[in-house]
């Protein structure tokens, strides 16, 4: 289980957030929503370390996450690569091998492996020569799914992994997931529509600038908690037509 | 055709031609090399910078007679540590923080070789002098290739993994801080060895050219550094005949060498050349 206790983190003076406390389960899908600015990704790079903090823990089986960055596998927001790079899918996904391989080691025939088979699970097998600059968005984000599947994490860490992709390609990673989540890992996604909340996530935290709250989606998607993290219009919009569809 | 005789048969004669040669395939091979990561890594001010902010580290090391490598590093990195001081404790972008930090060392190295002036050549030292290489430089620079080669051997996932995706690198706990200082004390060796064929000026153009010209024509980290570091050799080679022929400084003449090889794969590479694209538009 992976807790965050009291964290503070500040950009500027300005704190993002102050003595936020989460935790994320194993076996289950966990789905942060908040509105824009809330405080998600700087939540996540917080815990990560990638972020300095001003104060609060973040463990993962009761040991800092510090010690044990190996054990999460982190899938960036997309937009911040360079996609330029003259890398070509199956060397990225390899990259995903790195954080196991000792120092001087570079990867092998059974990491190419490894790589081949995590590419034909994202269904990007005949891909494997194509320069990532030639793909389009979802086959891109599956590119980096398959590589997290490399790394074979305990933790799995996706920041925004549905922004700017195809239905199939979303569906492509949702059974990935599924499939983590049958496995016992710890599955967190960073997500702004509030449209699958309920079919995607088992657990869901609600963020903005602190917890709203978290725990099992069916008792915290509710419209109070909407209304309170995002606008009393939104909340009427997904809970009324939500309901008119009921009747 | 005739120079060329001429260069060859100065090649078999002169003692001083032959060193010169060998220091410039060497300076091309490791500027090939750690010039492919300074662009891919988006570094080439920094490259830039590094190059001139060994400036007083060469002075200093003339004036107390001490090895010139080891001025010149202690200089670059701590250019590279100021510039890395600067952007974190302040709002200023880092090509502000470069731009600041090069330019003041710069004009104190300046300053401090006019004072050292009897001991050493400024114009040799800013546009490079490989006919005058002497076989102990020689040697210096053997041990520096070998240094350039073993470092990206050994740390050749890490230097790709921090170049391509930083985040990721740092997310599994990877120390990119300290493999980025070390890929600066590489820099500034490259620089201080360059500093004999090319000059302090123009050994920006070196670590950029070459690579950027590899960059168009290839889609392999690898590949780009094997061909960065082919036409570095070239260059350096070519440069060198033009400068023995016509009594060209070797600096100018080796880069002006890059840059013709740059424009032919600017235009012609199959992969991004703006002609083999606006036929295949059309």
């Amino acid at each position: 289980m992976i807790k965050v206790r009291d964290m503070t983190v500040a950009y500027d003076s300005a704190p993002v957030f102050t003595n936020l406390s989460i935790q994320f389960e194993p076996g289950k899908i966990t789905g942060i929503i908040g509105p824009n600015g809330a405080g998600k990704s700087t939540m996540i790079k917080g815990l990560l370390g990638l972020t300095s903090k001003q104060s609060g823990t973040a463990t993962l089986a009761d040991q800092p996450i510090a010690k044990q960055l190996k054990l999460i596998a982190y899938v960036e927001q997309r937009a911040a690569l360079d996609l330029t790079f003259p890398i070509n899918v199956l060397d990225t996904v390899l990259t995903g091998t790195y954080p196991n391989l000792g120092l001087f080691k570079v990867p092998g025939k059974k990491e190419e492996e490894a790589a081949l088979a995590a590419l034909t699970d994202v269904k990007l097998a005949e891909f494997n020569h194509r320069q990532i600059s030639e793909l389009s968005g979802g086959q891109l984000q599956r590119v980096f799914v398959a590589r997290a599947i490399v790394q074979d994490a305990d933790v799995i860490i996706l920041d925004e992994p549905f922004v700017g992709i195809d239905m199939k390609s979303e569906a492509d990673i949702m059974a990935i997931l599924k499939k983590w989540r049958a496995a016992g890992k710890t599955i967190i996604v960073v997500n702004h529509d509030l449209n699958k909340v309920t079919t995607y996530f088992d657990d869901l935290v609600i963020i903005n600038h602190g917890v709203v709250a978290q725990g099992q989606t069916q008792d915290v998607f509710t419209k109070k908690n909407i209304t309170t993290a995002f606008s009393g219009d939104l909340s009427n919009i997904l809970f009324d037509e939500g309901e008119a569809t009921h009747e | 055709m005739n120079s060329i005789a001429l260069f060859i048969d100065g090649l078999t004669k002169y003692n001083f031609l032959q060193t010169a040669l060998i220091t410039a395939i060497l300076v091309g091979i490791m500027s090939g090399i750690v010039g492919s990561f300074i662009i891919l890594r988006g570094m080439s001010l920094m490259g830039d910078a590094i190059s001139h902010a060994v400036l007083p580290g060469v002075a200093v090391a003339y004036m107390l007679g001490i090895n010139l490598l080891l001025g010149a590093s202690i200089f670059g990195l701590l250019a590279a540590m100021l510039i890395g001081f600067v952007t974190m404790k302040s709002q200023l972008k880092n090509d502000t923080a470069i731009g600041i930090v090069f330019s003041s060392f710069f004009a104190l190295g300046f300053i401090l070789i006019s004072m050292a002036e009897s001991a050493t050549n400024l114009h040799h030292i800013l546009f490079g002098n490989v006919l005058a290489v002497s076989d102990q430089d020689l040697i210096t620079t053997a041990i520096v290739l070998v240094v350039v080669v073993l470092f990206v051997v050994l740390f050749y996932k890490e230097l790709l993994i921090t170049s391509f995706d930083n985040t990721f690198a740092r997310a599994y706990g990877l120390k990119t801080q300290v493999l980025h200082y070390g890929l600066m004390m590489i820099l500034t060796l490259v620089t201080v060895t360059a500093l004999q064929t090319v000059g302090i000026i123009l050994i920006v153009a070196m670590l950029i050219t070459p690579a950027a010209t590899a960059y168009l024509l290839t889609n392999k980290m690898s590949s780009m550094i094997m061909i960065a570091a082919t036409f570095s050799v070239f260059a350096s080679v070519i440069g060198l005949y033009f400068s023995f022929t016509f009594n060209w400084a070797s600096g100018p003449a080796i880069v002006l060498t890059a840059a013709v090889f740059f424009l032919l794969a600017f235009l012609f590479s199959p992969k991004q050349g703006i002609f083999i694209k606006k036929r295949a538009a059309n």
